[in-house]
C-alpha cells in the first residue's frame, strides 16, 4: 500500500513539475515582496521614530532583519519558513543571517571553537569572498577606465 | 510615498522570482546563486546603476543580497577616490560593516542561548 501510493506520487509529480516551479516562482515573488515592503516600512518607521535620515535607517532595517531571521532561526521555526519561500527569504539579507546561525546551531556541539567558530561562515562565506573579489575586481575596472 | 512601497513589493520580489527560477530549472544551488547575485549587484553599482535603482525603488533594493555587493563595491570606491589602490581596500566593508557584525553577533548570542530542537 505504502509503495504504491509513493509510487502513485511520484509518477503524479514527475507529470506536473511545471505546476509546482510555477507555485515556487509565485511564492518567492511574494514572500520576496513582502520582505522588501516589511525594509520599507521599518525604513520609514526608524527615520519617523528616531528622527534620522532614511540612509541611517535602511540601515537600522538591516541590523533588524538580521536579527529576526537570526533570532527566528535559533528558536527552530524559520526552517520551515525558508523551506516553503525559498528563494523568497534565502535572497533577501534574511537568508544570509539564516544560513549563518543555521550552521551555528548545527554545529554548536562540536565546540565554540571548532564548532561554532569554524562553521557559522560555511555558507556565508562565499557570499563574502565573491563580493570582495568582484567588488575589488570592478573597482579597478572602474579606475582604469573612468579613472575614479 | 506610497508607491514606494509598490515598487519595494515588486523590486524585492522579481529578484526572489529570478533567483527561483534558476534554481528550479538548473543545477545551481542556493549558494551558487546568492554569491552570482552579490556578484551582479558589485557589478551594477560599478558604473552607478544600483544607486539609481535604490534611489527610485527604496529598501526594496536595500533587502535582496544584490545589496550587499552594491555596498561593498559603493565603499570601496569611495576611498578609492581619496586613496587610489589601496582605497579599494580601506573602503571595502565601510558600508557592510553592520550588517556583518550584526549577523556575527546575533548568531554567536543566540546559538549559545538557544539549543537546537533536535
Amino acid at each position: 500500500m505504502m509503495m504504491e501510493k509513493k509510487k502513485y506520487e511520484e509518477i503524479v509529480n514527475k507529470h506536473k513539475p511545471k505546476e509546482t516551479r510555477v507555485q515556487n516562482a509565485f511564492i518567492a515573488f511574494v514572500t520576496g515582496g513582502l520582505v522588501g515592503v516589511l525594509g520599507q516600512f521599518l525604513v520609514d518607521f526608524y527615520s519617523w521614530w528616531l528622527h534620522i535620515s532614511s540612509k541611517d535607517a535602511s540601515t537600522f532595517m538591516i541590523i533588524t532583519l538580521i536579527f529576526l531571521a537570526s533570532l527566528f532561526t535559533a528558536l527552530g521555526f524559520f526552517d520551515k519558513w525558508v523551506t516553503f519561500a525559498r528563494c523568497g527569504l534565502i535572497i533577501p539579507i534574511t537568508g544570509f543571517a539564516h544560513s549563518m546561525t543555521s550552521a551555528g546551531m548545527e554545529y554548536r556541539r562540536e565546540g565554540p571553537i571548532y564548532g561554532i567558530g569554524s562553521n557559522i561562515f560555511k555558507l556565508a562565506g562565499s557570499v563574502i569572498l565573491y563580493g570582495v573579489v568582484s567588488a575589488w575586481f570592478f573597482g579597478l575596472l572602474r579606475m582604469i577606465i573612468m579613472g575614479g | 510615498m506610497s508607491l514606494t512601497y509598490l515598487y519595494s513589493f515588486l523590486f524585492a520580489g522579481f529578484i526572489c522570482l529570478i533567483a527561483q527560477i534558476i534554481l528550479d530549472n538548473t543545477k545551481l544551488t542556493a549558494g551558487h546563486i546568492t554569491s552570482i547575485f552579490v556578484i551582479v549587484g558589485a557589478f551594477l553599482d560599478t558604473f552607478s546603476i544600483y544607486d539609481k535603482i535604490v534611489n527610485f525603488v527604496g529598501a526594496g533594493a536595500l533587502v535582496p543580497i544584490t545589496s550587499f555587493g552594491h555596498l561593498l563595491t559603493h565603499g570601496a570606491m569611495a576611498k578609492a577616490a581619496d586613496f587610489g589602490i589601496i582605497g579599494l581596500t580601506m573602503g571595502m566593508f565601510d558600508l557592510s560593516s553592520s550588517g556583518i557584525v550584526a549577523a556575527i553577533v546575533f548568531t554567536f548570542i543566540f546559538t549559545l542561548f538557544f539549543k537546537p530542537k533536535d
